[in-house]
């Protein structure tokens, strides 16, 4: 089946398929004013789902609730309740290995326990979207922010996305697709925001036409047969390519492993093309940058203006991709910074390593100001962090983090 | 960046690299790589062609995408590549020896593959190696499947890996095309006619490679 062929024809619901170049970029936009799970309803109902599968727990964004409300209206092909959060990973693979366009969402404790599945999917090479609306994942729980499961994600094989809004996240969900399902990516997307933040508050989306959506998956582009139950990656095991022990199974393993890490890089050259680039930046020449991801950038983004009105000048790096890592991006635009401040919403400081790896003279990367556990990042503990790093004094704050 | 990684015949290294984690980078439509640097198309067949009339054991797998007639694209293909088949065996001396190698599905063939028949994404290297395989060139294989091959090639064997993708290339290959169709096999079978009695037959012999 070729995909082209059926641009400008309808679905069941009048829908025009539409070149997604068009639908994204060139097709008019209306404002519109919705919570972050509303805005996850609206994408789906624009990217010609197949599969949705839920596992509706009691904290959950609205999100998984509202797409069945699609699969009641007719936008998508079946939708059913999973067990459990790793039978619903487990059911979703099932469905991509059939040739489904699949997508699901999860959070927290959820996408740990459903963690298995994963690098499974990533090995297996199916493109199914998962929103992760990241929370807490330790005892005692917590449903507020928290992305300390990203840093888990991103050990999987699966592209790693990370939203700062809502109109990120109406956007990447479509763009997900175009990038993982194409022939030499063909990889899971994890598109992540920070739960509760984006998911549960309102802000204006600027949305694409209802009537556009976007064509269906094209099962035969797959880098591996569609279904083939006697070949890996479905036949996961009896075969002795799982089961020997010997130089030629390791290898081939080793192989594949290679492969899937090969095809995120791969996944670049898409990526840059439909999100104008991996980062954004603002005010780059700047001797202080804030680099982060997330709401943590929209923190950032007010310290900025914060110290601007007392006259520091502070540049800003989004970063929007984590899987793939924008290193090269990132050695580029903080060049000539003498101090790299990264604010993040967990404990560990995952971001702040990772851009510690990917430059040179790394002493100048300060890893904080970290919250975690649902706290708020008040852009004023950003600010104290800069002025602190410049050396100026400053009123201490009461509840700063680690 | 500057990338100085180039996609050659091993054996290269008890696990070779990726060459996508290495830096090298797909064609885009209308042009092909050799050895990982971009080129026109048109440059690629020319070379395809005299990496085929430098071979002892010229070698063409095909995969279950073209074995099978599930369409008709498929069918059209796999003439193609027969016809080039052939061409190759026209066009090579009597020292050299043309062969039509299938890889008819993925499975690892234990306890023991027969190499002369066959070749496995799991252990292409039995393959090449039993059969002193120097050039070989994938066809209708599905990309993954396709890249686990040519690294475990590269890694383990001297063969020249060329690539004949239907979609974006092959990084892993020596030589990889892209958007593979019936044209595109029939026009590279055209330059091996035209390159015909002008290229030496390779007299290299390596250590552990095919050539053995």
């Amino acid at each position: 089946m070729e995909t082209t062929s059926v641009i400008g024809t309808k679905n069941k619901k009048g829908q025009v398929y539409t070149d997604p170049r068009v639908m994204m970029n060139e097709a008019p936009r209306t404002p519109s004013f919705f919570t972050g799970s509303e805005v996850i309803k609206e994408a789906v109902r624009r990217a010609s789902v197949d599969v949705m599968i839920a596992y509706p727990i009691t904290p959950q964004s609205e999100a998984a609730a509202l797409i069945g409300e699609l699969f009641a209206e007719g936008y998508i092909g079946d939708y059913f309740r999973g067990e459990s959060e790793f039978a619903v990973m487990s059911e979703c693979a099932g469905a991509a290995f059939g040739g489904a366009r699949v997508f699901t969402t999860t959070a927290g404790p959820g996408t740990m326990r459903a963690m298995e599945n994963f690098p499974m999917w990533a090995g297996a090479r199916l493109p199914i979207q998962c929103i992760v609306t990241c929370r807490g994942i330790n005892s005692p729980l917590s449903i507020q922010p928290d992305t300390i499961e990203i840093s888990y994600l991103m050990q999987t094989g699966m592209l790693v996305w990370h939203a700062e809004t809502a109109q990120d996240f109406y956007d990447w969900i479509m763009k997900g697709y175009m990038v993982s399902e194409e022939p030499d990516v063909h990889l899971p997307l994890a598109l992540c925001c920070d739960g509760f933040f984006v998911t549960h508050t309102k802000d204006v989306v600027n949305l694409t036409p209802a009537d556009m959506c976007l064509p269906p998956y094209d099962p035969y582009r797959s880098p591996v047969p569609c279904m083939d139950m006697e070949c890996p990656p479905v036949r996961m095991m009896r075969d002795p390519f799982v089961m020997k022990s010997n130089y030629i199974s390791y290898a081939t393993h080793a192989s594949w492993q290679q492969e899937v890490w090969a095809a995120i890089e791969r996944s670049r050259k898409h990526t840059i093309a439909w999100m104008d680039g991996l980062i954004e930046t603002e005010n780059a020449d700047a001797d202080v940058l804030i680099v982060s991801s997330g709401t943590a950038v929209s923190q950032g983004r007010e310290a900025i203006r914060l110290l601007a009105d007392e006259g520091i000048r502070v540049g800003l790096v989004k970063i929007k991709t984590l899987r793939p890592w924008p290193g090269e991006e990132i050695r580029e635009a903080t060049k000539n910074a003498k101090y790299i401040i990264v604010p993040e919403f967990n404990v560990v400081g995952w971001m702040a390593r990772e851009i510690k790896a990917s430059i040179p003279n790394s002493d100048r990367v300060i890893a904080g100001p970290h919250v975690c556990g649902g706290m708020t990042m008040p852009p004023e503990i950003i600010v104290e962090q800069i002025k602190h790093a410049l050396g100026i004094r400053s009123a201490a704050l009461a509840g700063r983090g680690s | 960046m500057t990338n100085q990684y180039r996609v050659l015949p091993g054996p290269e290294h008890f696990l070779p690299p990726a060459a996508a984690s290495m830096g090298i980078r797909l064609p885009n439509p209308g042009e092909a790589h050799i050895h990982g640097v971009i080129v026109p198309e048109e440059q690629a067949l020319e070379e395809a062609a005299r990496q085929f009339l430098m071979a002892k054991v010229p070698t063409i797998f095909p995969g279950p995408l073209v074995l099978w007639a599930w369409n008709e694209k498929a069918a059209k293909k796999a003439t193609a590549i027969r016809h080039l088949y052939e061409t190759i065996k026209e066009c090579v001396t009597p020292q050299q020896q043309a062969m039509l190698i299938p890889m008819p599905d993925y499975r690892p063939k234990y306890p023991k593959i027969n190499p002369e028949v066959e070749i496995n994404p799991n252990h292409p290297n039995l393959t090449i190696w039993h059969n002193k395989i120097d050039c070989c060139m994938f066809v209708g294989v599905h990309c993954h499947q396709a890249n686990l091959s040519l690294k475990i090639i590269r890694g383990g064997t001297s063969c020249y890996t060329i690539a004949m993708c239907a979609q974006a290339g092959h990084e892993d290959a020596m030589l990889s095309f892209r958007d593979a169709s019936a044209e595109k096999i029939m026009r590279l079978a055209e330059w091996v006619r035209k390159l015909k009695g002008t290229v030496k037959v390779s007299q290299v012999v390596s250590k552990s490679g095919a050539s053995n």
